[in-house]
């Protein structure tokens, strides 16, 4: 009994082994599925978006077998080195600090201006109070600046924040703010624009270079058809390449 | 009303009720498991063994769930990694720790990178076990080993005065007379493990607090076919409802147990059930 054990577990570990090697690596692509219209999750509870058609597509022109998956914001990061998935894409901007941690693809996006949400045109800017998500370019952005900044952890209660009076007025990424005050009559846009961030990139480790080139090449050969513009312009999102 | 509450994204929602409560009718055992280990490591006779349940009990106790749970889980899965990467690509040459980046050969991903999703759902959820079984039973250990000491001792005295010996004392007098003692302790720990299921979402295990939030929070008509605005407050207000309504079988189960438990004990409450029914 012992043996046959013994062989069947050897078996069982052979048998993964070939199977991993025989099969193309599948590509998990990190997201997290709370900041429309680059991700969100639809009425059927699955990852959809701008950044779902276009990494479906990069998958398809890099030949590359995809598998969504979500994860919180505040670990999206670690979770990608230590190797729980190999992409993020979740409209993440490229800057200097994350790239010390780990490597971007080209952008996909041309810098997005951040634009301000408020309940009146007056808000403070200057030294109210500011709601952004933990962790991203607005909200280092005011943190540097003169006005106090209160983070959340998702996209989603930096708007209730305003609504409740919490905050003064949101900084986020206009294509993620501009549906919101479409939809409520409580909420609009401000004139003021920040201009931060160098584009959206895919995030990868910085080991994975082979991966790397291959989206920078797929993102490449969409920007020459125009296939990204059109995505862009479906969802939204301002700037074309 | 009645499609927006059957949208794909709401059954995820009440397969998440089921996820919950099967993790804690798992966890439960195996933390109580490894809570009588502890406790029996701890008060043993051989001084390694005791050395390392007291180290158990006091580092996990002590160290806060938030971090252990964020640390320890990577920490685990880079173990198990690097165990299979050592013995399943023994000529590899390059280093596994690149940086920041941890990386082992394809073979030796746990679960493997091409791995069904629902592997890898499998695989966090075991880990959440493990996890939340090793946090829960060091508590649980403390709790034990407080109970196994409030046995009164002439119990012990005399039982070894019939010529038991240890091991035999401890299995037929210690243990079945301690869980009344450890059970106030214990239901405790079963209430704080209910209510950390929530814990779960950093595991990458989707729970219920993390749909009520999702679902709950504003949509947009651009996004959906259901828009609202904000509801967060009813679906929080649903699982308020839903734990509450949890605590309350649980006392009542527990209540059930305890005065199974007194029954024929040397305890005040022993003594209230032997005068009720004389």
């Amino acid at each position: 009994m012992k043996t046959l054990i013994l062989t069947s577990a050897v078996l069982a570990l052979t048998a993964g082994m070939a199977l991993a090697d025989g099969h193309a690596k599948t590509i998990r692509m990190g997201t997290e599925g709370a900041y429309p219209p680059y991700n969100f999750l639809n009425d059927a509870g699955e990852v959809a978006g701008f950044e779902r058609e276009l990494g479906d597509e990069l998958c398809a022109r890099a030949e590359l077998t995809c598998q969504w998956v979500t994860n919180e914001w505040d670990s999206i990061i670690p979770n990608l080195v230590s190797g729980n998935y190999d992409v993020i894409i979740a409209g993440m901007s490229i800057t200097d600090e994350r790239d010390e941690v780990i490597d971007f693809t080209q952008n996909y996006t041309l810098p997005d201006p951040s634009g301000y949400i408020a309940m009146s045109e007056d808000a403070d800017l200057k030294s109210g109070i500011l709601a952004a998500q933990t962790n991203t370019i607005q909200a280092a952005f005011i943190a540097e600046g003169s006005a106090t900044l209160v983070e959340f952890a998702t996209p989603e209660e930096t708007i209730a924040a305003v609504k409740n009076g919490e905050a003064d007025a949101v900084l986020a990424d206009k294509a993620f703010l501009t549906p919101i005050a479409d939809a409520d009559a409580d909420l609009i846009m401000l004139e003021q624009e920040e201009l931060l961030g160098g584009g959206i990139g895919l995030g990868l480790r910085e080991s994975d270079t082979e991966l790397k080139e291959k989206f920078n090449a797929a993102i490449a050969s969409m920007k020459e058809d125009g296939s990204l513009n059109e995505l862009l312009a479906k969802w939204e999102i301002s700037g074309q390449f | 009303m009645a499609c927006y509450l059957t949208t794909g994204k709401h059954m995820s929602i009440y397969w998440s009720v089921l996820t919950v409560l099967t993790l804690l009718a798992i966890t439960a055992p195996i933390a109580l498991l490894f809570g009588f280990g502890g406790a029996s490591a701890a008060r043993s006779h051989f001084a390694p063994l005791r050395w390392l349940g007291q180290t158990y009990i006091s580092i996990v106790r002590g160290v806060p769930e938030i971090a252990f749970f964020l640390f320890f889980v990577i920490a685990l899965d880079q173990i198990i990694e690097y165990l299979r990467h050592k013995v399943k690509c023994p000529d590899w040459s390059q280093p596994i720790w690149q940086g920041n980046d941890f990386v082992v050969c394809q073979a030796a991903k746990m679960p493997l990178g091409n791995a069904p999703q629902w592997v890898h759902e499998t695989y966090g959820f075991s880990i959440a076990i493990l996890t939340f079984a090793i946090v829960y039973g060091a508590f649980a250990a403390n709790v034990l080993f407080g109970a196994m000491r409030a046995v009164p001792h002439a119990q012990l005295e005399t039982a070894e005065a019939y010529g038991m010996t240890r091991r035999q004392t401890y299995w037929r007098v210690l243990v079945p007379q301690m869980w009344v003692y450890a059970l106030p302790g214990l239901s405790n720990l079963w209430m704080v493990l209910i209510k950390a299921t929530p814990l779960l979402f950093l595991l990458g295990v989707e729970d219920i607090v993390y749909w009520a939030r999702e679902l709950g929070g504003t949509k947009t008509p651009r996004f959906t076919d259901y828009p609202h605005g904000d509801w967060r407050m009813w679906y929080f207000l649903a699982l308020l409802v839903f734990y509450l309504a949890f605590t309350r079988v649980s006392e009542i189960v527990l209540a059930r147990i305890m005065a199974r438990l007194t029954h024929g004990q040397a305890t005040a409450g022993g003594e209230a059930q032997r005068k009720a029914a004389a």
